[in-house]
């Protein structure tokens, strides 16, 4: 009766966290490229985004603090970020920005109500406020963003855009 | 809240909002680009999955090549028709005749409605510069210079050391490529200048099978090499091997392009690529292979022994008599030629022992255990237990002995060159047999460290890797990898980069991309492109091995309710594909899940079919055609023997009867005669083979035709 019933509970559980173990597991491999269980620390941040979750840099740095070696060697080794994702991911931390948020945020910076920002704004905001865009990152970004006929980012088009490549 | 304060306050305020919407879309959008990033990760490593175990495949043909050789049970005709497989055009050489570069003028007339470069010997400037043109415009090179042009080369490289020492003090810097295939080496001219006497190359192996135009680049680079023979260097690759051209698609493009001159001019191709340098030393400093080394490679030894021995690395050794126990047991017990046994469309899976529980995946990408579980299939090298020296080999289920293959080669010398053509460094200590490939090793920093101190040397360059950066430095800057073909996989796929050397022997690199598209792409839209075509392969692979997948999948799923869990399936195709890729990740995009999360088995293969040549064909046949076809290409090349494209019905029913015993497919005699019959369309009693497996392709089924 219940006692079976929390059995079943338990066998769940159990086989809830083997799964997110394996998913785990098997990002972290792909940068394993010398199959001794550890990643160049470099390559955290983007198992740790692939696997669904969203932290922002400085998320990044708590979590990594928690699993880098006493004296850093520039490795992180599976055994102790495993159980650290694990609890991530039990406990649903980091969730993705859905669409309205990030609407939301992009109309933020619309000073204007516009509708649209200008390159130069997008720009600015990205590389100098917040957690700021390697030059890179902003090139990249607005290869996609800008939209080439006005030479603005139509953030709207653009968050929908995004979102359908992804599905 | 006076005025003042509240327009600070609320200026504070509002920019305290952009700061923390700044923040949102920044994380937002590292986000997205990481799971990009992982996605292209993926493909690669599909690319490379697939490649390494066509590599896998490829020896496994040659090692059925030897087993036909000897095949105890074949009556008078049949051995003749074995003798074809092996015995290679340029067996039957007139050994001493050495042709004269006039007798091809006298043998082969160049007509005058030929309007390609005309090559005067000894070549020049003119001579290069006219065939620059002459490919850009995408014109061949007449047969009969094509051949003076290999005469000329061999007589050039047969003077050559097997390793070749250079010197950077004359010159300011010496380019180094890798790989660089088809148009990529027009575009490193094009970049980084032509070579000349200023501007020295060396081209790091692996100059054909990839790409249409491989025999241009190998004209072009004998072209300069005769030109500038101390400032244009050439390595052997693995891929400079006539047995690797047949399946990688180079022979199939010299037979295309020069037909009944083909055969003559892959004859002396052979030759060419025997006298090729295996290493170069520059400045007694830098060593320079195509693959690497192992933990026994003994430069002083690779330097004496005579290296046009070497024809293929494909053909296995004579067995050595002189054999120091110790060390060269070793080296026969890690021979690299391995036997996968090959489970058979239908077959009972479970029979076959490879039911694996939930799979460890603990190797990524290295370690392919599942393959050497299965009976540990080598080639073993006796001193004759009972007689001479004997060939035992394990076939299928049992051991076969033979005579052994007569080569020159001795078995160390074989594994010499086996190494440096073959091994991929690691970053563990040790040297390992490298099982991905199936020669040569991996071998760790340790080795490395070894091998440049014992000879004195700073670095070891090599290629035979693609890398995505189009380079790599490994072993604490011991070990550079170049490779130069951007775009190995796909359009978009990795940069090429190329290495220049100045006298003080520090690198510097140069990387590439080369792209289709003038736009600018979005990564999005490059990885997408990738990706792709990364499962696109991915899903043909498996659509050919579709019986032994069903039948694994039925193992977990007894009772035939089309649904296993996500682990299963896993397990599954890992054991069947041996290909070490992380199916729980892939699984989405390869196969459709049930509402609770398993999988529905059969949804993969259900937007391919194979499109067979004939109607009558019963299915099992046509997966079997498929799944073999480029084996059966390669074997149907072989016997075809005045390249017509065509063999005869009797050729054809006793190749797949051959076929058929090796590799134990159960399709009975009455079905392939019935076949033969078939496919010989006009009824004249030959098969145009290319036609008939052409047609074996799959497609898709919602492609537009």
């Amino acid at each position: 009766g219940e006692e079976e019933k929390d059995g079943q509970q338990e066998e769940q559980l159990f086989s809830i966290i083997a799964d997110i173990q394996k998913k785990i597991t098997d990002a972290f491999e792909v940068f394993d490229h010398e199959c001794n269980k550890t990643v160049d620390v470099r390559e955290i941040g983007t198992i740790i985004r692939s696997l669904g979750c969203c932290p922002s840099e400085g998320d990044l740095h708590d979590m990594l603090a928690e699993v880098e070696e006493e004296e850093p060697t520039g490795y992180i080794r599976l055994e102790k970020f495993l159980p650290m994702m694990t609890k991530v991911l039990m406990e649903r931390r980091y969730r993705p920005v859905p669409e309205d948020v990030l609407l939301r945020a992009f109309e933020v910076l619309d000073a204007n109500k516009c509708g649209h920002l200008t390159k130069e704004e997008l720009v600015k905001y990205m590389t100098e406020e917040g957690e700021p865009f390697t030059q890179e990152e902003m090139e990249e970004m607005l290869s996609a963003a800008v939209d080439p006929e006005t030479n603005t980012v139509r953030y709207r088009d653009y968050i929908t855009m995004m979102v359908v490549d992804e599905s | 809240m006076g005025c003042g304060t509240s327009v600070t306050g609320s200026r504070a305020k509002k920019s305290e909002r952009a700061i923390k919407a700044a923040i949102l879309i920044q994380r937002w959008y590292r986000c997205y680009m990481a799971r990009l990033e992982m996605r292209r990760q993926y493909a690669l490593s599909i690319f490379q999955s697939i490649e390494y175990a066509e590599e896998q495949a490829q020896l496994q043909l040659s090692s059925f090549f030897t087993f036909m050789l000897h095949f105890t049970h074949l009556n008078e005709t049949d051995t003749d028709l074995i003798s074809h497989f092996l015995n290679s055009p340029s067996d039957f050489n007139t050994a001493g005749s050495d042709v004269q570069l006039l007798e091809y003028e006298r043998m082969i007339v160049v007509p005058d409605s030929y309007h390609g470069p005309r090559l005067s010997f000894p070549l020049t400037v003119a001579d290069t510069n006219s065939l620059l043109h002459a490919f850009k415009d995408q014109q061949h090179l007449h047969a009969r210079y094509v051949l003076q042009l290999l005469h000329e080369t061999k007589k050039v490289l047969k003077q050559m050391p097997n390793i070749i020492h250079l010197s950077t003090s004359y010159s300011k810097e010496i380019t180094i490529c890798g790989v660089a295939w088809n148009w990529m080496i027009f575009a490193i001219f094009y970049k980084n200048g032509l070579p000349s006497e200023e501007n020295p190359y060396l081209f790091n192996g692996d100059f054909v099978d990839r790409g249409k135009n491989s025999i241009e680049i190998l004209i072009i680079l004998f072209a300069f090499l005769l030109v500038y023979p101390n400032h244009l260097h050439l390595n052997r690759g693995n891929h400079e091997d006539h047995i690797m051209n047949l399946r990688y698609g180079f022979t199939k493009e010299v037979m295309k392009k020069y037909r009944s001159h083909g055969k003559r001019i892959l004859n002396l191709l052979q030759d060419v690529y025997s006298w090729l340098p295996l290493a170069t030393v520059i400045d007694s400093k830098v060593l320079i292979v195509h693959g690497g080394i192992s933990d026994t490679t003994d430069l002083d030894f690779l330097n004496l022994f005579k290296r046009n021995k070497m024809k293929s690395v494909l053909r296995p050794p004579k067995s050595s008599t002189e054999r120091n126990h110790d060390q060269e047991r070793t080296e026969f017990v890690d021979s690299p030629i391995i036997r996968v046994k090959r489970c058979l469309p239908g077959q009972d899976f479970a029979a076959k022992g490879m039911t694996r529980p939930s799979s460890s995946s603990s190797h990524r990408r290295r370690h392919t255990s599942d393959l050497l579980d299965v009976g540990e299939h080598r080639w073993l090298l006796h001193d004759g237990i009972n007689s001479g020296p004997l060939l035992e080999a394990q076939y299928l289920d049992s051991s076969v002995r033979m005579p052994n293959v007569p080569s020159e080669l001795t078995a160390k010398e074989w594994k010499q060159v086996v190494d440096i053509l073959w091994s991929d460094p690691k970053n563990q200590n040790g040297c390992t047999p490298n099982k991905l490939r199936g020669g040569g090793c991996y071998f760790g920093p340790d080795v490395t460290a070894r091998l440049l101190k014992r000879y004195n040397l700073k670095m070891l360059i090599r290629s035979h890797e693609c890398k995505q950066e189009g380079y790599e430095i490994s072993h604490d800057g011991q070990v550079i990898t170049i490779f130069s073909a951007s775009n190995y996989y796909e359009d978009g796929s990795n940069r090429g980069a190329y290495l220049k050397l100045n006298p003080d022997l520090i690198p510097r690199f140069v990387q590439y991309q080369v792209s289709k598209c003038t736009r600018k792409q979005t990564l999005h839209q490059r990885v997408s492109v990738v990706e792709w075509s990364a499962l696109k392969s991915l899903r043909e692979k498996l659509y050919s091995q579709r019986s032994e997948l069903i039948a694994a999948f039925r193992q977990y799923d007894p009772n035939y309710t089309g649904r296993i869990s996500a682990t299963e399936w896993a397990s599954a195709v890992e054991s069947v594909l041996h290909l070490d890729l992380p199916w729980r990740t892939l699984r989405s995009r390869l196969v459709q899940l049930a509402p609770d999360g398993s999988v529905e088995y059969l949804s993969c293969f259900n937007d391919l079919e194979i499109e067979p040549a004939i109607k009558e064909v019963q299915p099992a046949l046509v997966e079997t055609l498929y799944r073999y076809r480029t084996d059966l290409e390669i074997i149907f090349n072989i016997i075809d023997k005045d390249h017509s494209g065509l063999i005869s019905i009797e050729e054809f029913r006793q190749t797949w009867k051959l076929f058929n015993s090796h590799l134990k497919i159960d399709i009975d005699d009455e079905s392939i005669d019935n076949l033969a019959h078939s496919i010989d369309f006009n009824k004249d009693g030959s098969i145009d083979f290319n036609e008939f497996l052409e047609a074996f392709h799959v497609v898709n089924k919602f492609e537009n035709k």
